[in-house]
């Protein structure tokens, strides 16, 4: 089990998430909250400017890995409180909203990031294995036949 | 799982977040993308600090349709600037509705021209404030030059029952059209 002391090593660089074995921060005397206040890469930066901050969770980086729609489907894979610790907030928040199907729209509007943030997260937490998405192929264009007949079917029965 | 999505289009203050509001199981949310004033490029900030940002927000509401199934609605930005917003948002989409204030019919002409030119089905709404229709259909659809395969409906956006019909409307409307080949 990890010292009580252990717990600063959080606000050093992020490891990976599958670094941390089980149990390592359980004892931590720090808040294990879903919404920690305190977005430690702040401080790194001495005159941070409004534009920039939103993305500072995303290393400066505004494209995603790859294309996700407005309407794609996230949910995460794990769910072990006790090892989000090592994620950024941000990733602790989605994947505590997404024990259920959620839109990368409702991820942005609920947890109240802009868009083109919560599609780089959702991205990468895909990528490191923390969420699933589901989304239909661009290559398939609009929806076919059956699957609009499937919506019809569903709008006449609400 | 899998999710569909359509898009609700119209002038500023024509109503779209109340259309989207009346059949959504959910209370509207709004999600907010930032961007630059002179960007073309949704979010790209990367090489720009200086520059002033502005948010461009959409409401959108959601339809489980089946357990496997949900619909999403999404408004479009009210404002005809941030067209490269609109491409994302059409992207797969079934279809949209446009939402016409005959008051203001002029206000619906960027979207109908928006989506005549990307080949996407839609239907034109006409909101009876107040439950007040005073053009008929057929006079709507002459000023907005709509084709005669295009449905022209009266339409309560408060109303649930009448925000289905529109709903049905389109995705009847999508699929003639892709039954024609149309797209």
């Amino acid at each position: 089990m990890a010292s009580p002391g252990r717990g600063d090593d959080r606000l050093g660089p992020p490891t990976s998430w599958s670094g941390r074995g089980p149990g390592s921060w359980d004892d931590s005397p720090q808040r294990s909250g879903a919404f920690p206040q305190q977005f430690p890469a702040e401080e790194e930066s001495p005159e941070p400017r409004r534009l920039v901050r939103p993305y500072t969770v995303t290393g400066g980086r505004t494209k995603p890995r790859y294309k996700l729609a407005l309407e794609a489907l996230v949910t995460a894979t794990v769910y072990e409180p006790r090892d989000l610790s090592v994620l950024a907030p941000e990733c602790q928040a989605i994947l505590q909203f997404c024990l259920d199907w959620r839109s990368v729209a409702e991820i942005s509007a609920v947890l109240r990031m802009p868009l083109g943030v919560a599609r780089i997260l959702v991205a990468d937490m895909s990528a490191d294995g923390l969420v699933r998405i589901h989304q239909r192929d661009d290559s398939e264009g609009r929806p076919d036949l059956h699957l609009l007949e499937r919506v019809l079917s569903g709008l006449r029965k609400i | 799982m899998t999710s569909v999505k359509i898009v609700v289009a119209g002038g500023f203050g024509v109503g779209k977040t109340t259309f989207v509001g009346s059949v959504s199981e959910i209370q509207p949310l709004t999600t907010e993308a930032v961007m630059t004033v002179a960007s073309t490029d949704v979010d790209d900030l990367s090489h720009v600090p200086e520059k002033n940002t502005t948010t461009v927000s959409m409401d959108f509401g959601r339809i489980t349709l089946e357990k496997d199934l949900v619909l999403y609605m999404f408004g479009t930005p009210g404002q005809h600037r941030f067209w490269f917003m609109w491409d994302d948002l059409i992207q797969g989409a079934i279809g949209a509705i446009v939402l016409v204030d005959t008051r203001r019919l002029a206000d619906s002409f960027p979207a109908v021209d928006y989506f005549e030119a990307s080949g996407l089905p839609f239907v034109i709404g006409i909101n009876g404030f107040h439950g007040q229709f005073p053009h008929r259909s057929n006079d709507v659809r002459e000023a907005l030059a709509i084709p005669s395969n295009v449905p022209v409906i009266p339409c309560d956006a408060r109303n649930r029952e009448s925000t289905k019909a529109i709903l049905v409307t389109l995705v009847e409307h999508a699929m003639s059209m892709q039954a024609a080949g149309r797209y």
